[in-house]
C-alpha cells in the first residue's frame, strides 16, 4: 500500500502555496521532508493527511482517493503526530492514548477492554508506561513526544506523518525519537516527518524531499539528494559539510 | 485516576446533598431535619405525615419547586459551561459565550415590553437564546477560516453586543414605572418566582441536552483537542460540533428562561469539578451536574435568607464568583484540573 500524492496544487482558499507536486510514501519507508520557513512542509503534510483539500490533483492511498474514505476509516490507516504543544486541559498519559482508538469505536462507544489493552501495550513498547496516570502537561518534552507517538500507534494505523518530531527536544531526546521512527519503518509502518535539521534526514529517513517556496526541488535517496550544493539551494544559505573518515558518514553545519 | 474518580463523585453528590437539606430547612420559616426527613417519607410511601400542614406546605410548594429548579438550572449551566469549555479549548469560557444568555435577554425584555404574561416570557427568552446561537453559529460558518474556533467565538462576542443594544432599547423605549422595574429584575436572574408549572418546560429540554452531552462524553475528551488532530483521530468535526453546541444551548436557554441570567455557575463549577476528578468528560460531566446543583442551591438559599429583602442570583454570583475566580487564576492557570 502507498500514500501518493499526484500533481497536486497545495494551500489555503486565499493562497495557492505549492503547485504540480508529486509526492509517493511506501510501507516500510521514512520519507524526511525538508525546506525554508514557509516554503510549504506543514501545508502538504495536512494535504496529505486530508485535513486540507488540494486545489488541484489528488491523494490516494492504497489506490482509493482519500476523498472518498470517511474520515474515520482515514484515521485507522494514517495516524498524525502533530507539533509539540502543551494542551489546555491536564489529560492523563492514558486518556492520551486512549484517545487513540477513536477511530475504532463508534459515535458514542466507550473505550472496550481492547482499546485499553492495546493502550497498554503501545506504552509499554515506548517505555512509558509508568507515566500512564501522570497528567499529560507534567511530564517532560520528551515524554510528550512519546505519548504522542504512542498514540499514532493506538490508532493501528499503516501510516505515519509526524511534523517536525524533533523540534524542541533536547539532543538525547532527538535520538530517542529518530529511532522509533526507524522502529515504525522497520514493523512496517509508512513514515513521513518534516525536520529542518538536514542530520535528522541523514540518521531517520530513506528518501528525502526538499521543498522550496511550494516546489520540488530534489528527490530522492537521502545520501544523494543530502548534499552540501543541494542544501545550499535550498536554504539559500552557506553549509559545511563534515565528514568522518573513520565511518565515512556526513553530517552538516549551517554558516 | 479510577481512585480519584469515587471520590470526587461522592464528595460532588454530598455537596448536593447538603445544599439541599440547607435549601429545605433554612428560611423565614425553619424546618427542622426531622420534619423535612417526615413530610419526604410520607410522600414517598403515602403514609400521612405528623407534622404541621403548614411545615408540609412550606416544604412541598414553596420550597419544592425552587429547590427542584435551583438543582436543575444549577446542574444544566455546569454541564453547559463544562461541554464549552472542553469544545472551545478555553477554561474561561461560560455557557453564554456564544449569546444564549443574550439572545434570551432580549426575548424575555420583548415579552415584558409587550406584557405577554409568564409563558410568554419565558417562551420568548428560550426562542431568543437558540435562535441566537443559530445566527451566531450560521454567520461564523460563512466566515470560513483556518480557526473555525476562534471566529465562532469572535461572532458571539459581536452578536452578544449586538443583543445588549436590544436590550438598552426596549428598556429605554419601556414604561418606566410598570415594565422596568420587572425587565431589571429578570435580567438579574432569580428564582424566588418558581412555581411547579415552571418545572416541567425546564427539564424536558435540560434532560435532552444533558442525555446528548453524556452520550458523546468520550468524543468530548478528543473535542477539546485542536481541529486537525481530532480530525486525524478520525472524528468529524463539524457535524459533532453543531451536536455539542445545539445540546449545550438548549440546556442553557431553557435555565435562563426559568431563571433570568445568572452567570458565573458554568464558569466557576466546571473549574471545581475538574479539581476533584480531573479534565476527563466522561467523569467531569457527572461531577460538574451535582456540583453546579449543589452549588446554586447554597447561593439561592443566601439569596433569599442574608437580607430582608430578596438578593438577585445574578449579584450573588458574581459577588462570590469574582473572588473566587481570581483564587483559581493564582493557583490553578498552569494546569488546568491537574
Amino acid at each position: 500500500m502507498s500514500l501518493a500524492g499526484r500533481e497536486l496544487t497545495i494551500g489555503y482558499r486565499d493562497r495557492v502555496v505549492g503547485r504540480a507536486l508529486n509526492v509517493a510514501l511506501e510501507q516500510g519507508e521514512v520519507l524526511a521532508l525538508l525546506g525554508p520557513n514557509g516554503g510549504g512542509k506543514t501545508t502538504l503534510l495536512k494535504t496529505l493527511l486530508g485535513i486540507l483539500a488540494p486545489q488541484a490533483g489528488e491523494v490516494a492511498i492504497g489506490g482509493r482517493a482519500l476523498t472518498a474514505i470517511s474520515v474515520r476509516e482515514r484515521a485507522r490507516l494514517i495516524a498524525y503526530v502533530p507539533q509539540l504543544h502543551v494542551p489546555t486541559f491536564a489529560f492523563t498519559v492514558e486518556s492520551v492514548v486512549l484517545m487513540g482508538r477513536t477511530a475504532h469505536g463508534n459515535l458514542f462507544s466507550r473505550p472496550s477492554a481492547h482499546d485499553r489493552t492495546v493502550a497498554a501495550q503501545v506504552l509499554e513498547q515506548f517505555g512509558i508506561a509508568h507515566l500512564a496516570t501522570r497528567p499529560y502537561t507534567m511530564i517532560s518534552g520528551g515524554e510528550r513526544q512519546l505519548v504522542l507517538l504512542a498514540r499514532a500507534l493506538a490508532q493501528q494505523p499503516q501510516f505515519v506523518v509526524l511534523d517536525e518530531p524533533t523540534a524542541s527536544l533536547d539532543f538525547g531526546n532527538q535520538g530517542k525519537v529518530m529511532r522509533e521512527i526507524r522502529a515504525l519503518a522497520a514493523a512496517g509502518h509508512g513514515v513521513l516527518f518534516t525536520t529542518h535539521d538536514p542530520n535528522h534526514a541523514l540518521r531517520a529517513a530513506d528518501r528525502a524531499y526538499l521543498l522550496r517556496a511550494g516546489e520540488r526541488i530534489a528527490e530522492g535517496a537521502v545520501g544523494a539528494v543530502l548534499t552540501r550544493s543541494q542544501l545550499e539551494e535550498l536554504y539559500r544559505a552557506p553549509v559545511e559539510q563534515l565528514t568522518d573518515t573513520a565511518s565515512g558518514g556526513s553530517a552538516f553545519l549551517p554558516g | 485516576m479510577t481512585s480519584r474518580f469515587v471520590p470526587g463523585l461522592l464528595i460532588a453528590l454530598g455537596v448536593l446533598l447538603l445544599g439541599l437539606i440547607v435549601a429545605f430547612t433554612i428560611g423565614r420559616y425553619p424546618v427542622s431535619l426531622a420534619e423535612l426527613v417526615d413530610v419526604l417519607w410520607s410522600r414517598l410511601t403515602g403514609r400521612p405525615t405528623t407534622v404541621s400542614p403548614a411545615v408540609e406546605n412550606v416544604v412541598l410548594l414553596v420550597r419544592g419547586p425552587r429547590v427542584a429548579a435551583a438543582v436543575l438550572v444549577g446542574g444544566a449551566l455546569a454541564v453547559a459551561g463544562t461541554a464549552f469549555q472542553g469544545l472551545f479549548r478555553n477554561p474561561l469560557v461560560s455557557p453564554d459565550i456564544l449569546g444564549a444568555s443574550s439572545g434570551a435577554a432580549l426575548g424575555a425584555v420583548l415579552g415584558i415590553y409587550f406584557s405577554l404574561g409568564v409563558i410568554g416570557i419565558e417562551g420568548l427568552a428560550f426562542a431568543g437564546g437558540l435562535v441566537a446561537v443559530a445566527a451566531v453559529y450560521v454567520i461564523g460558518s460563512l466566515l470560513q477560516s483556518r480557526d473555525p474556533i476562534l471566529v465562532l467565538v469572535l461572532t458571539g462576542v459581536v452578536i452578544g453586543a449586538l443583543l445588549g443594544a436590544g436590550v438598552g432599547l426596549v428598556k429605554y423605549l419601556a414604561d418606566p414605572y410598570n415594565q422596568l422595574p420587572a425587565m431589571t429584575f429578570w435580567l438579574l436572574g432569580s428564582l424566588a418566582a418558581t412555581t411547579v408549572a415552571d418545572l416541567l418546560p425546564l427539564l424536558g429540554p435540560v434532560l435532552l441536552g444533558i442525555v446528548v452531552l453524556v452520550a458523546l462524553r468520550w468524543r468530548l475528551n478528543v473535542m477539546s483537542l485542536p481541529d486537525d488532530e481530532a480530525r486525524a483521530l478520525g472524528l468529524a468535526t463539524g457535524p459533532l460540533r453543531i451536536a455539542i453546541v445545539a445540546a449545550a444551548t438548549l440546556v442553557t436557554s431553557a435555565s435562563v428562561a426559568t431563571s433570568g441570567i445568572i452567570g458565573w455557575v458554568g464558569l466557576v463549577v466546571p473549574h471545581l469539578a475538574r479539581a476533584l476528578v480531573g479534565p476527563d468528560f466522561p467523569r467531569l460531566i457527572p461531577t460538574a451536574a451535582l456540583l453546579g446543583g449543589g452549588y446554586l442551591l447554597f447561593i439561592d438559599t443566601l439569596a433569599r435568607t442574608a437580607a430582608p429583602v430578596e438578593i438577585p442570583l445574578g449579584i450573588l454570583t458574581a459577588v462570590i464568583g469574582t473572588p473566587f475566580f481570581i483564587w483559581l487564576l493564582a493557583g490553578m492557570q498552569k494546569t488546568w484540573g491537574s
